[in-house]
Parts: C-alpha cells; sequence; structure tokens
C-alpha cells in the first residue's frame, strides 16, 4: 500500500531511527533494563547514569541547570503539574491566574479545573495576528494574581509569542511565568539562563522522540515549588512519583541533543519547504494565511481556502495527511478555537488547513501536494454554493441563514 | 475516520452537480444550512405538467457526508411525485450511505433540503 504523504508534524512526529536505536538497549535483559531508583547494584546505576546523561541533554538544549528538569508523561502532565502545582502551592498568596484563548486544551482544562475550584482565570483574546497584546496583558495583572501562563508556540498557526517580553512583565509584579514549548522546543533557540520564566513544558515526540515522554522546567533561581500532583516513591524530588521509564527518557535525551546539533540547518531547510508550499498557493483567489507569518514557526503553514469545507479537502487530497480547523474532524460540530479567538469568520475557520512540515519532507512531496490541493480546491469549489454566491458578488454576511 | 463506501463513490463521483433557474415556475430552490454550521446545501427540483421531478441539481458546501447525501438525494427524488419525495426520511440517507451518528446532521441537512425545494415550488404555484 502507497502510504500518504505526511504533512502533519505538529500533531507527532516518528521517531529519529538514532533515537529508536538507542532506546532499545534499554529494554531488554542484555540492555540496561534496570530501575534508576536502585541505589544498591549495577543494574540500578547503569539506568540512573543513562537517566543523568538525558536529563543533562535536555537541560542543555534549553539552557538549563539539569536538576531543574522533571520527568513527566509528555507536556500535557507538565502542563498540569505546572499550573495546578504552582495554584496549590501558593493559593495563599492570591487565586487569579492569567492565560490565553489559544492555549492547548492541556492548559485550558486545567485552568477549569482550577475555576471549579476557586480559582478566577483571566483568558485573554489574542490579537487578530495571534499574538499576546502585551499591555492588555499588563493591565490584566492584579495584586491577587499568581500565575501567567502564555504558550512559546501555537500548535495550530505556528506564532511565536515574545517571552522576554511577557516575562519581564511577570517578574516586575512577583506572577509566576509557565510556557508551554511543546511546539517549539528544538525548532527555536531557548536560553533559559537568560528567559524570564519560571516554568516550561517539554514533549519528546514533537521532535523526533517517543510518545508519552515529556518533561517540565522547574527554576531553581528564582526558586519555583510545585505542589505535586502524582503522589508515590517521591521520585523527581518530590514532584513526580513514579519509576522512571529509561528507555523513554533516553528517547528524549538523543532527541533534544539531536535538536541541539541539527536545529539551526533544519530550521532554514523546513523553512525553505514551508515558504514553497506557501508560493504554490500564492496566486490561488481567496486563500488566507491564518496568524502572523514574521513571529511563525519555520514549519507550519495554516491557511484557508474559502469557500471550501476543510474536512472535504482533507478527504479531497487524502495522499497528503494534514489538519483542518474544520468542525467535522472534531466531534463537537465547532470549528477550531483557536482561529475563532482570532476572530476568523465561520466560513474561514471551517476551510482552514494545517500544512505541517518537517526533517523527512521533501521538494516533491512539497510540489505533489501543491498540484493535488490546487486542482482538488478547484473541483470542491465548484461544487460550493458559496463559491457561486461568491463570484455573483453576494455577501455572504448579509445572508440569513437557516442555522441548524 | 474512515469513510464508508458509498460516500467516498459519491463524494467522488458527485452525481447531478449545478444549477437550474431559479426564476423558472417549475423550479423550486431549497438552500439549507449555514456557514457558521460548516454546511450549506443547495438543492434544486425541476417538475414536468404531471408534477413529476423531470430534473435534480445540487452544490454543496461541508464535509464528504453532506456531499454525499445531496449528491444521493438528487438521484433519488428523479422520477417521483412532490408528495413522494416529501416523504424521504433522513434515516433513509443514513441507512444507505452507512453514516456514523456524528454525521447524521449531514442527512437531515437533505432531508430539510428537499422540503425547502417543494415548498419554494409550492409557493411559486399559488
Amino acid at each position: 500500500m502507497l502510504t500518504p504523504t505526511y504533512m502533519d508534524y505538529s500533531s507527532t512526529t516518528p521517531v529519529d531511527q538514532r533515537v529508536a536505536k538507542k532506546m532499545a538497549k534499554y529494554l531488554t535483559m542484555e540492555g540496561d533494563f534496570g530501575n534508576a531508583a536502585s541505589r544498591s547494584h549495577y543494574y540500578g546505576w547503569q539506568a540512573e547514569k543513562a537517566v543523568d546523561e538525558a536529563r543533562s541533554q535536555v537541560a542543555d538544549l534549553v539552557g538549563a541547570d539539569p536538576r531543574e528538569i522533571v520527568w513527566t508523561s509528555g507536556a500535557t502532565e507538565s502542563n498540569n503539574l505546572a499550573i495546578k502545582g504552582i495554584a496549590h502551592f501558593y493559593e495563599k498568596r492570591g487565586k487569579h491566574i492569567i492565560t490565553l484563548k489559544t492555549e492547548h486544551k492541556a492548559v485550558l482544562d486545567t485552568c477549569r479545573q482550577l475555576e471549579r475550584e476557586g480559582f478566577e482565570v483571566t483568558y485573554l483574546d489574542p490579537l487578530p495576528n495571534g499574538l499576546l497584546d502585551i499591555n492588555v496583558f499588563k493591565k490584566t495583572i492584579r495584586e491577587d494574581t499568581i500565575l501567567a501562563s502564555i504558550m512559546h508556540v501555537n500548535n495550530e498557526i505556528g506564532v511565536i509569542q515574545d517571552l522576554q517580553a511577557i516575562g519581564d512583565i511577570c517578574r516586575e509584579n512577583k506572577v509566576f511565568f509557565h510556557v508551554d514549548a511543546a511546539q517549539s522546543v528544538g525548532k527555536i533557540e531557548i536560553n533559559l539562563e537568560s528567559l524570564p520564566v519560571d516554568l516550561m513544558s517539554f514533549s519528546a515526540h514533537k521532535i523526533y522522540g517517543p510518545k508519552g515522554m515529556g518533561a517540565l522546567y522547574v527554576s531553581r533561581k528564582p526558586r519555583v515549588r510545585l505542589e505535586a500532583q502524582m503522589h508515590g516513591g517521591g521520585h523527581e524530588r518530590g514532584m513526580r512519583s513514579g519509576t522512571l521509564a529509561t528507555h523513554q527518557i533516553v528517547g528524549i535525551g538523543e532527541a533534544f541533543a539531536i535538536a541541539k546539533a541539527e536545529m539551526k540547518d533544519e530550521g532554514i531547510r523546513v523553512q525553505k519547504l514551508r515558504d514553497r508550499l506557501l508560493a504554490g498557493f500564492s496566486d490561488m483567489e481567496e486563500v488566507v494565511v491564518n496568524g502572523d507569518l514574521e513571529q511563525r514557526i519555520s514549519g507550519n503553514l495554516n491557511i484557508s481556502f474559502n469557500y471550501v469545507e476543510g474536512e472535504s479537502l482533507m478527504m479531497a487530497i487524502s495522499d497528503v495527511a494534514v489538519s483542518s480547523g474544520s468542525a467535522c474532524t472534531s466531534s463537537s460540530l465547532e470549528p477550531s478555537y483557536v482561529l475563532r479567538a482570532l476572530g476568523l469568520t465561520d466560513e474561514l475557520a471551517h476551510s482552514s488547513i494545517r500544512f505541517s512540515v518537517g526533517r523527512y519532507t521533501t521538494e516533491k512531496d512539497v510540489d505533489d501536494a501543491i498540484k493535488l490541493v490546487r486542482e482538488k480546491v478547484q473541483k470542491l469549489r465548484d461544487l460550493s454554493p458559496l463559491w457561486d454566491m461568491f463570484k455573483d458578488g453576494i455577501d455572504l454576511s448579509t445572508v440569513e441563514w437557516a442555522a441548524h | 475516520m474512515a469513510y464508508g463506501k458509498k460516500v467516498l463513490d459519491h463524494y467522488e463521483n458527485p452525481r447531478n452537480v449545478g444549477v437550474l433557474d431559479k426564476d423558472a415556475p417549475n423550479v423550486g430552490t431549497g438552500m439549507v444550512g449555514a456557514p457558521a454550521c460548516g454546511d450549506v446545501m443547495r438543492l434544486q427540483i425541476q417538475v414536468n405538467d404531471a408534477g413529476v421531478i423531470e430534473e435534480a441539481k445540487f452544490k454543496t458546501y461541508g464535509c464528504g457526508s453532506a456531499i454525499a447525501s445531496s449528491s444521493l438525494l438528487t438521484e433519488w427524488v428523479k422520477g417521483k411525485t412532490l408528495d413522494e419525495a416529501a416523504q424521504i426520511k433522513n434515516t433513509e440517507i443514513v441507512e444507505e450511505l452507512e453514516l456514523p451518528p456524528v454525521k447524521i446532521h449531514c442527512s437531515v441537512l437533505a432531508e430539510d433540503a428537499i422540503k425547502a425545494a417543494i415548498n419554494d415550488l409550492k409557493s411559486k404555484a399559488s
């Protein structure tokens, strides 16, 4: 079977062969399968050594101290631990949290949970380009604000927030600053030695590491304390109990080390591919790029082909694996909340496709995708009553629709 | 989500795509749905002097199941009287296309579209 071309690297990535090879050495009887917490024998020491090395590799990529890295099962857990951990530890200081409407569900739903526990959360609207309005953010901070959680790079539209500016404001106001960096780590430079960030979430599988593995950076200077969300043997300095998954940890370490070595060249190559893809659509009518194009991660292209519904376009281009902000791809029948928060019309939100290219994408993949998309968009527009109306000069916003 | 064979067939080879003259006295037009919901269907029928549907055309903005539902409906209504066409139930479309629960609204929309087209035609006659 001929498999579709993968252009959904923002969802997940394949594990790099070099990473998989290393991971395989930490599973079987012949390998280092030990429990890193076994302090009294060879097997434990071997596992501990591997875990320490990986911790350094992860810390190295982001300019952190290895002692500031806490292993988790992924960015979702990291976000939960950071936000709930801060809220529960510092609730006597205040119960107000600030976040952005375009955050990942792992942040938004965690905040919703805290609201149920009596915290107050402000969900800020982004600017139409997806970026945080720094002035609005500043004004939102109150006496009782304890935490701001703002993502580094948005998973849908790829826009990059200004962590320095946001972090400076947080420091001035003694507000803890958590950053979900699942989509940025290993793609753009992060230096936590100088960045005013207190907590940062990482994921392995977005940068060619294994799924089910992540980390949370917890700053030592200034010192940040968390209430654990997972209780047990007191692993990870009590912040996250559970036997360490050596093979997974080795995987994230190797993936981060490869990213550190190759990030610069890969970024340039991936951006060329993305720009080539965009250029292939630029002369088409009624095509809109969603989110800021300058402040944007190299591999992401979120684009709306107006008057064509996203899911039917995905179906038409099934030889290319992509994502859509269309309602039909979710079970909720609501289009992407991220695109809606940017103020996109419903049609445009429903018509969006997210292409994300990466390590194994070729120029030919891009060229084939352009050809296919152009052909199918034309076909679906010929089938679209909205396209007819647009061509007849009817303003769709003036039509009274019978919503169902 | 994987699509059923019949949905794919109608989606890839949609039947009766097109436009009829909406101002003609023997043409009824039904436009249902909303861009906000992600689907808009326009179904048109043309009847002969005996009151039988002799032509049906559609255009649909929506997911594959919405396109397939409207395509199937245009096939079904041809040769039927208005009363017969009005009897078509969305559940029959669901059954024929093997639509999953999350796509049932597509069939409801198709049923609404034929009803709207028939009403349009009747209001023209009166």
